[in-house]
């Protein structure tokens, strides 16, 4: 019923990710937050790193930019700040945002310069393989964890919140309903919003843990994700190791693009 | 009066007259459709089964149009039509 | 444009100079990061930008900065960065995502003492090759070398220019020395000054190809974001400017790209001779050993002794047809540079003769003395 093709690239597809990837799901959800927000195509500027998730860009109709790996936030940064008119919208994966692209993903959320990112926490790095990534859970196996992960992972949406971003949603692809409403409430909001998305990597993660298909792991992503509301109610030992799904921080702040402007203003000659 | 059979035949009509007035029709992609069974696994209402490897409607009638399918088909194959909209289309 | 009075001399260093002529080359978006000996550039930006109602961002690190100038310029401004040998080492894979998407922008380098965090407020010229190879892959770069604070603002116009004719990212490499001496400028008058925009494409948005063939090798323009949807990736592309494995394309794209180089050479390399047409000793100087040698080859002449200078301001296109063309009459070579040799080895690849080096690692300055007790040295 939704008119997805209005925003597809066509000749592309069918697209690389593998059966089950939650890559399109996300894609989906991101196309009807945008329809739903009514910006046009247009004013949106899709950004990406390197990465299965980062290969979204390539298959939807706006100004799409693939950047290197790690480095699309700092790129939308300097997009924003020179066009502010555009609609920044960031894709990114676990690995390319806060492992090598952590530096750039804290600064920005500081800064609260407004972009919308996306980022598609899939526990892995899929494109180059399965090697392990800073969200890989502890004990889990990674072609380069083979023994299972010893580190202990990034909670994303907590870094993003400490770092200053204003708005901080989480939502998995099992609630794949749900996540449109969190990236239109991001599209709309002015400031640096994230939207984490637990998204299910079938082949790279779920296969070397033996955690099933992708049908399984949206099923898990059901049985171990809580709503913040309820979450609020419930002791850490019952929250332990549970997916804290919704709406995790959405405060107000000066935004960084909003006071460049004034200060051109106040010193700019004539 | 209507006795109570009657009126259990008769509801049995109404109902079956219902089922005939499909609202929604299931179009798959199966050259992007790449097996993950998600949409059969969660349609509500078991519309869809696989059949040697791709998705297949199975019981068109179930069909509520809620869309789930839809939203979760990770490869863009599957779209829930309206029969109205494909009728007027 | 804020004017500023071309008449009047000023008393400026060469990052004063050059932060100046990138306003006046019509740079508005500057984004970099501390580091000594470049920072002065960086500090006069974030005064004079927002005055020009342009962009300044200090950026978490060098690379960041890269990233924030290739998406600004993609915007259609003109965009900069500074900074020094290591933030330079970070930002080379972003550089080399300019070169392949031919995104125009400027890199101004102060060499300092390296490797490593090496001499940070002692000059070098030992990133001479870095600034050509730094980055990955064949790749097209243009790379300036002014030797005085003059120098410094014509050439930072240049570089806007070569980077916004050919879509490359043009290096501006200066070292400590022409970085922070105060000199006499005395600005070029405004008609004399000649500024180059990026060619834009005429063609609708239903029909444009960010990287449709042209003759000139050099694809048309679309300003990101203004009602041209296209993509743009680091990964080998055709001209939709989405991705291909096809051989033929790619092979197409790489000799295009490094070809909008080679084909233009002769519209990019400068060059400096003083005392050649009778010399038996030519020195090949760039950079603040030039200052050197101008000193030592006078002196030298006094003492009867012939020797000329080949001054470099486009130390990448490499010269090497120009110095194979000077060197019919010259018997030696001499190159003076703060490193062990690196430019002495491409001047060995442009002639037969004998290539004498005389190089500085200690961060001090090659002096006229050096060069001239050598010219004596070889010339006997």
């Amino acid at each position: 019923m939704f008119p997805y093709e209005k925003y597809l690239r066509l000749d592309k597809f069918p697209h690389i990710w593998c059966t089950g990837c939650g890559c399109g799901i996300i894609m989906k959800a991101m196309l009807r937050a945008i329809e739903h927000s009514k910006i046009p195509k247009d004013s949106i500027a899709l950004v990406s790193g390197i990465g299965c998730s980062s290969r979204t860009p390539g298959y939807v109709d706006f100004n799409t930019l693939h950047t290197t790996h790690g480095r699309a936030i700092a790129f939308a940064t300097g997009l924003k700040l020179a066009k502010p008119e555009l609609k920044i919208i960031v894709v990114s994966g676990d690995g390319d945002a806060t492992a090598i692209g952590g530096n750039h993903f804290i600064h920005a959320a500081r800064r609260n310069i407004d972009m919308t990112v996306i980022i598609y926490n899939n526990y892995i790095y899929g494109m180059t393989g399965g090697q392990a990534s800073p969200t890989t859970p502890l004990g889990k196996k990674a072609s380069t964890a083979p023994y299972g992960s010893i580190e202990p992972t990034f909670d994303i949406s907590g870094l993003a919140i400490a770092a200053g971003a204003t708005f901080v949603a989480r939502s998995t692809c099992y609630h794949a309903v749900q996540i449109d409403k969190f990236i239109q409430k991001g599209l709309l909001k002015k400031g640096f919003s994230l939207i984490e998305v637990l998204s299910p990597c079938p082949i790279y993660y779920a296969r070397p843990n033996r955690e099933g298909t992708s049908v399984d792991m949206l099923r898990w992503y059901k049985e171990n994700s809580i709503p913040i509301e309820v979450a609020r109610k419930m002791s850490d030992t019952e929250k332990e190791r549970k997916i804290i799904t919704g709406i995790l921080h959405n405060i107000e702040r000066a935004e960084f693009c909003e006071e460049y402007r004034k200060l051109v203003k106040r010193v700019s000659k004539n | 009066m209507l006795g109570v059979l009657d009126w259990i035949h008769f509801m049995a009509i109404i109902k079956s007259m219902a089922v005939k007035i499909r609202k929604f029709k299931v179009d798959i992609n199966n050259i992007w459709c790449k097996s993950c069974e998600i949409c059969v696994a969660f349609c509500p209402k078991n519309v869809l089964a696989m059949e040697n490897g791709k998705p297949k409607v199975i019981n068109p009638d179930a069909c509520t149009g809620c869309q789930l399918c839809e939203i979760y088909c990770p490869d863009f194959a599957l779209k829930v039509i309206k029969l109205e909209d494909a009728e007027n289309k | 444009m804020q004017k500023i009075n071309r008449q009047d001399a000023k008393l400026m260093t060469g990052n004063e100079a050059c932060a100046e002529a990138a306003i006046v080359a019509g740079m508005r978006f500057f984004a970099g990061y501390p580091i000594t000996p470049s920072s002065e550039i960086a500090e006069v930006l974030s005064r004079r930008l927002p005055q020009e109602k342009g962009v300044f961002i200090q950026m978490e690190d060098e690379l960041a900065s890269m990233a924030a100038i290739i998406a600004a310029s993609l915007t259609g401004v003109k965009s900069m960065t500074a900074t020094s040998g290591p933030g330079f080492s970070l930002m080379q894979e972003n550089i080399g995502y300019a070169s392949m998407a031919e995104v125009p922008c400027v890199i101004v380098s102060v060499q300092r003492g390296g490797p490593s965090t090496g001499l940070p407020t002692l000059p070098s010229q030992a990133d001479v090759m870095q600034s050509r190879w730094g980055t990955h892959g064949d790749h097209p770069i243009i790379v300036v070398t002014p030797s005085t604070v003059r120098e410094t603002f014509d050439w930072t116009i240049k570089a806007f220019n070569f980077a916004e004719r050919f879509r490359v990212p043009v290096v501006v490499l200066l070292d400590e020395i022409i970085a922070h001496i105060t000199e006499k400028i005395i600005f070029p008058k405004e008609e004399e000054i000649k500024i180059i925009e990026r060619k834009r494409t005429k063609e609708t948005p239903e029909t444009y190809l960010p990287y449709k063939y042209t003759d000139s090798d050099i694809p048309l323009f679309a300003d990101f974001g203004s009602g041209y949807r296209y993509n743009v990736t680091g990964l080998s592309h055709d001209e939709t400017g989405f991705p291909t494995n096809d051989p033929k394309k790619i092979d197409n794209l790489y000799r295009r790209l490094n070809q909008k180089i080679e084909r233009y050479k002769n519209e990019i390399i400068e060059f400096k001779t003083e005392f050649l047409e009778d010399a038996e000793i030519c020195v090949v100087a760039y950079g603040s050993s030039a200052r050197s040698t101008y000193r030592a080859i006078r002196q030298t002449r006094e003492a009867g002794i012939k020797v000329g200078i080949f001054q470099i301001f486009t130390i990448w296109p490499f010269p090497y047809e120009e110095l194979a063309k000077v060197s019919h009459h010259i018997k030696k070579f001499i190159v003076p540079e703060m490193n062990l040799g690196q430019i002495a080895h491409e001047v060995s690849c442009a002639t037969r003769c004998d290539v004498i080096k005389v190089n500085r690692v200690d961060g001090g300055l090659i002096t006229p003395d050096e060069i001239l007790e050598r010219i004596k040295h070889v010339s006997v």
